[in-house]
């Protein structure tokens, strides 16, 4: 007679590979999202901007472009109302399908101007750092030079030289005021020295670190040294110096704008709804109102959100 | 051992790094002679010392060695190959069959990229692989022959300790197949318990793999362990080199003999007993070193001819060089 297995249904455990026991690497954007999330007010600027951006594209389903540009002197400055929630404007076009479109140009402005000021400023900062010598000696000659001279002074020259008979653009079946790449191109093309500098101090710095020299004695090419190696690692703070660029460039843009040089209506933009409304100050206060809170809004969020990445992404700060 | 044909041969190699000063238009407007003409050869599978207080320039030396700083004057030769004019091929050659290993270990890793990305880098760069799946396996290969866990190939520096990233930094110079490895400091910046691991791994992987290194360090009882023969820097210069017995026991260069008066002693008896060598002041700046014997303004014999004559470098006894007037 046998005896009867007392367990006869378990099976025996799987033995589990090492791969299996590993856990995940803890990258270091995770870890940068650990650190970023406590910072409340960063949180809270985030959420400011996905809301302004829903407002800007969301808003465009609502109302149409036409009726942003339309204009009826009749019904000119009138105060908020049903009809109208933000009011009318000079030429009585409707605020709110203005602040709309406008945002969405403003914020165009930002990310396309920071865009190119960030290429130019890693273009000149890493040749810069990484060669050293005579191009260094050069190419920081000519961006100090840059530097010393107030950009707002620089942007209104460059918007009055440039000012000339720029035709229309059509993109995407929409009609954009040919000064929107003027402006942009001036912003970007007067905003990069900062960025060179802190490019070309992280490049003198990390050309000499040892991960680097490790990289050179294992025979890497200097293209893979400049961009596998070095601009990696020094990500952090050009990050951070671009989300604050998209803030200048929104301000900067509202200054010119302001100042009668920028956008050329019937495209609006944040800045150019101010236009004139100085006017109006005690009058028509709607007419400042929305679009300067606007422009607040963001400038005051991209700022937190660029101080919270500032920590989040600070490689000396590994506490998380 | 002198029989073989050397792994590398250095003569009279000199590394000047300039000073500049200029807005624009820059001129030098001093040297640092960080190494001075120094000469040596290392045999296959023989472990060179070279010590030396902080700043006498071995980092410089084993890095420019390597071609890592582009020399200033004299002749390396690694392999058969001649670094100085070697470009291309004849270089990526080089490259791959000279590797170093880094003090820090913390700095040696770049922190954005995987353990994976690290080791494979010498794969990917003299294309040793075919395939992702091949790079895996030889990643983990590695892993495992400097004692680490193969699983850990897509983890990050950042979650490794100082021992553990200074494997992986074997583990790297290890990955193209090197015959020579330059091992500066490598385990200067590690624990006491860490260093005897990482120093172990390094003469285990030497008896596996037929390595030959030039071991950098200023812990001469470490050197006395790992080395056959061992080279004394001084500002820039050689003063002495020979066997790691003859060097220890029969020390001939006054600076030697200081340098060993040093070491502390286990027994605090003998410890008593022996004589030190004190020496007075510091080293002079390399930007301006004291003519002659670079050692006399510090040296306890020195007579008139140090202060005027730079001393020949000769072999005092077989296998024993020394740079003194006195000996």
């Amino acid at each position: 007679m046998t005896v009867a297995n007392p367990l006869p249904n378990i099976q025996p455990l799987k033995p589990l590979s090492l791969d299996e026991l590993e856990a995940p690497p803890l990258t270091l954007s995770k870890m940068a999202w650990l650190k970023f999330r406590r910072h409340k007010m960063a949180l809270v600027g985030v959420g400011i901007l996905v809301l302004m951006i829903l407002y800007c594209t969301l808003g465009g389903l609502v109302f149409s472009e036409k009726f942003a540009n339309y204009n009826d002197t009749g019904i000119a400055l009138q105060p908020p109302s049903s009809v109208h929630p933000f009011g009318t404007d000079v030429i009585g076009r409707d605020i709110l399908a203005r602040t709309i479109y406008g945002g969405q140009i403003s914020l165009l402005i930002g990310l396309i101007a920071v865009m190119l000021e960030t290429t130019l400023g890693i273009i000149i900062g890493a040749v810069s750092g990484y060669f050293g010598g005579l191009v260094d000696s050069l190419l920081m000659r000519f961006t100090e030079a840059i530097l010393i001279v107030p950009q707002i002074f620089l942007l209104l020259v460059m918007a009055k030289f440039f000012a000339g008979n720029i035709p229309n653009l059509t993109i995407l079946g929409r009609e954009f005021s040919g000064s929107v790449v003027v402006i942009i191109a001036i912003i970007g093309l007067t905003s990069w020295p900062y960025l060179a500098r802190i490019v070309r101090a992280e490049f003198l710095t990390l050309k000499e670190s040892e991960f680097v020299l490790a990289a050179r004695a294992t025979g890497s090419s200097t293209f893979d040294i400049i961009f596998r190696h070095i601009l990696p690692n020094s990500i952090a703070p050009i990050v951070v110096s671009a989300t604050l660029g998209v803030a200048n460039a929104i301000t900067l843009e509202a200054y010119i704008s302001f100042l009668g040089l920028g956008v050329r209506p019937p495209t609006a933009t944040w800045g150019n709804m101010l236009e004139g409304a100085y006017n109006y100050i005690d009058k028509a206060y709607w007419l400042w109102l929305f679009p300067g809170l606007l422009i607040l809004l963001i400038v005051l969020s991209i700022n937190f959100v660029g101080d919270g990445l500032r920590d989040a992404l600070d490689p000396r700060s590994r506490t998380i | 051992m002198t029989d073989l044909q050397p792994l590398v041969i250095v003569n009279n190699l000199v590394k000047h790094f300039p000073v500049m000063r200029g807005i624009l238009i820059q001129r030098q407007v001093g040297t640092v002679r960080a190494v001075d003409g120094i000469s040596f050869f290392i045999a296959p599978s023989e472990t060179l010392g070279l010590v030396g207080e902080s700043g006498c320039g071995k980092t410089t030396a084993g890095r420019t060695l390597l071609g890592l700083y582009p020399p200033t004057d004299g002749q390396i030769t690694i392999d058969g190959h001649n670094l100085r004019k070697a470009h291309g091929p004849t270089m990526m050659a080089i490259r791959r069959k000279a590797q170093i290993i880094f003090q820090d270990p913390y700095a040696s890793l770049n922190p954005r990229w995987t353990i994976s990305a690290i080791i494979g880098e010498p794969l990917r760069v003299h294309h040793l692989i075919s395939s992702e799946a091949e790079r895996t396996d030889r990643v983990r290969e590695l892993l495992r022959l400097v004692g680490l866990s193969p699983s850990h190939l897509n983890r990050f520096p950042h979650e490794f300790s100082g021992g553990q990233r200074q494997r992986i930094g074997v583990a790297r110079a290890l990955a193209s197949d090197p015959k020579f490895i330059v091992c500066d400091e490598p385990i200067s910046a590690l624990d006491v318990s860490i260093q005897a691991q990482v120093v172990n791994l390094l003469e285990d992987l030497q008896d596996r793999l037929g390595l030959t290194y030039l071991f950098i360090a200023h812990d001469l009882s470490m050197v006395r362990h790992i080395c056959d023969r061992v080279a004394v820097m001084y500002l820039g210069v050689i003063v002495e080199l020979a066997a790691r017995d003859e060097l220890y026991e029969h020390p001939l260069h006054p600076y030697t003999k200081a340098l060993l008066s040093a070491v502390p002693i286990p027994d605090p008896k003998k410890d008593r007993a022996r004589r030190r060598t004190i020496l007075a002041g510091d080293v002079p700046s390399p930007l301006n070193p004291p003519p002659g014997c670079r050692f006399h303004p510090r040296c306890p014999i020195a007579v008139e001819k140090c202060h005027q004559d730079v001393p020949e470098w000769r072999e005092v006894i077989s296998g024993h060089w020394v740079a003194c007037h006195l000996v």
